[in-house]
């Protein structure tokens, strides 16, 4: 293995020659990489470099699309995401778009519980108030909204939509958390608050996260992770590669030589 | 530095404004003349229609000849009413509508799932001739399909299939290009929560393209209630009110025809078209409204 790459022991995820091609330009090259349970995982990069498709391929949603391939494993709890069924990926890998995208018919409650309803799996009132109640407690925006509940989820403020969103991963419990640039179509404000709600998170939850912003990964990561045109240049504690890069390139990016 | 003059040149100003005047004023007659055949036509069928409006217009059936002509002999109003007419006229657009929305709306998501393949350019293309077929010809292929084939006679069924096949293209298109306009993070949002694709399509795609669908739906209702030609091939018309759908019913615009064939019942033309055309602008007013309302 490179001496690049930190090794973790006991890892929750862990992703072995991953490869994914669209059509034939590979946009992630060989990728092995092992993520650490209860920690935020910062994924940076200049645009292009591949982060984004790294990201989106840890829960299968590549197969949308006909003509990306994939190649390599990777490893949920000592199974293999490739031969689950996708719902169950899905479950237990929840994902945060760029942009807030609530469902726009549905209200705020509604969205939360999205992930049980539109699966058709029943639950009971009690249920569905706990759920709902606790992933908008763990967001920070059960106070904001517990008196609009039935209103629609597109009313609200675009951070409070990405906090719902967020919420609405959150629902099913899942164990890590995907988020692609979470907060790149955010105001300053409401991006403090969900970097404040991610590290409260990180408690119950593993959060792997891509970012175009530095400084938000020396902020809330433990772990940093470099790519450049679809390699892992270099992958280790946020601390360790903030202040001693190994790579000459990741000491380039980290400085602003390019971006 | 020195200053630059500017370069002096005549001024025609006054020939501007003039210019600009009689480009105003011809803009706002040639918008005038085009609005006005609307205008003139809902004066016209106001003027000469509204004194037969009343009660009975709408809750009895159409007079016969003799006593229509007796009333006219004698300077009343006709007698009697369009309720043939009215019930007939709902009876064959819901039948219609309950054959072409679901036809269209799958065939809409068909088109949306397969975008550029060569299938669905097809379906696409022939479901576009389609709605260039006149309507007198979709009208026959109802007689022979229906009329002689599955009702052995004149049929409001028979109209509704005609009507139908109308309303399956309009349908067809505004499904498609409403769905393409959401945007794919919705989609994509419902997948990463772990849904199965035919769900997501049933339960986020549709109910979020809703009211874009309603409004073609709404638009395509409103083409096919003035349609005349098919029904006179196929539902032939009925003094009586009718709810059987193997039975020959009337319209509204059936009656028009009718009326304008008898002498003795020429009058009842104008508010029968009247009543014709507020339904048709109803229509469209609320499928206006309602593709206003959504963002």
């Amino acid at each position: 293995m490179n001496k690049n790459i930190a090794k973790i022991e006991d890892p929750i995820l862990s992703v072995r020659d991953l490869t994914v091609a669209y059509d034939k330009n590979e946009a992630v090259k060989q990728v092995s990489v092992d993520f650490k349970k209860n920690s935020v995982t910062a994924i940076m990069g200049p645009s292009g470099c591949g982060k984004s498709t790294l990201l989106r391929a840890f829960n299968r949603m590549h197969e949308l699309y006909e003509n990306i391939h994939i190649t390599g494993q990777i490893i949920l709890n000592e199974e293999d995401i490739m031969k689950m069924p996708p719902i169950k990926v899905r479950r237990n890998l929840g994902m945060v778009f760029q942009r807030p995208n609530p469902f726009p018919t549905m209200s705020i409650y509604d969205n939360v519980i999205a992930g049980y309803k539109l699966n058709g799996i029943r639950l009971k009132k009690s249920e569905k108030d706990e759920i709902v109640e606790r992933s908008l407690k763990d967001v920070a925006l059960w106070d904001e909204v517990k008196d609009t509940l039935f209103k629609k989820g597109t009313f609200l403020s675009g951070g409070q939509q990405q906090r719902l969103c967020i919420a609405r991963a959150l629902a099913f419990s899942p164990e890590v958390i995907l988020l692609d640039e979470p907060t790149s179509a955010l105001d300053p404000i409401a991006t403090s608050k969900i970097e404040e709600m991610l590290i409260n998170l990180k408690k119950n939850y593993t959060i792997i996260m891509v970012t175009h912003n530095m400084s938000q990964a020396a902020r809330i990561s433990d772990y940093s992770l470099f790519m450049y045109l679809g390699e892992l240049v270099e992958y280790d504690k946020t601390k360790t590669m903030f202040t001693n890069p190994k790579e000459k390139r990741t000491e380039e990016y980290l400085t602003g030589k390019f971006s | 530095m020195e200053r630059v003059n500017p370069i002096s040149y005549p001024d025609h100003s006054k020939r501007r404004i003039l210019k600009e005047k009689i480009f105003l004023g011809l803009v706002i007659a040639l918008s005038a003349i085009t609005v006005s055949p609307i205008i003139l036509i809902i004066s016209k069928l106001v003027i000469k229609g509204v004194k037969q409006f009343s009660f009975d217009f709408i809750f009895k059936t159409t007079p016969n000849t003799y006593e229509a002509m007796t009333a006219v002999a004698s300077g009343e109003n006709i007698p009697g009413g369009v309720l043939n007419g009215i019930s007939g006229t709902l009876l064959m657009v819901a039948a219609a509508a309950l054959i072409a929305i679901p036809l269209g709306i799958t065939s809409g998501v068909f088109l949306y799932e397969n975008q550029g393949k060569r299938l669905a350019n097809l379906v696409r293309n022939v479901s576009d001739i389609l709605q260039g077929v006149p309507s007198i010809v979709l009208g026959l292929i109802s007689y022979m399909w229906i009329v002689k084939h599955i009702t052995h006679g004149f049929s409001a069924l028979a109209g509704s299939v005609s009507l139908s096949i109308m309303m399956v293209p309009m349908i067809v298109r505004s499904t498609e290009e409403t769905l393409k306009m959401i945007p794919n993070s919705i989609k994509e949002a419902a997948l990463a929560l772990g849904v199965p694709y035919y769900k997501v399509i049933i339960k986020v795609l549709i109910p979020t393209g809703f009211s874009g669908m309603l409004t073609g739906i709404l638009l395509a209702i409103s083409r096919v209630i003035g349609e005349t030609a098919p029904l006179m091939l196929t539902a032939l018309g009925s003094t009586m009110v009718n709810w059987d759908i193997t039975q020959p019913t009337s319209a509204l615009p059936l009656l028009v025809w009718e009326f304008y064939n008898d002498p003795n019942m020429v009058d009842l033309i104008w508010s029968t078209s009247l009543l014709l055309m507020v339904i048709v602008l109803i229509f469209n007013l609320v499928s206006k409204k309602i593709a206003k309302s959504r963002q």
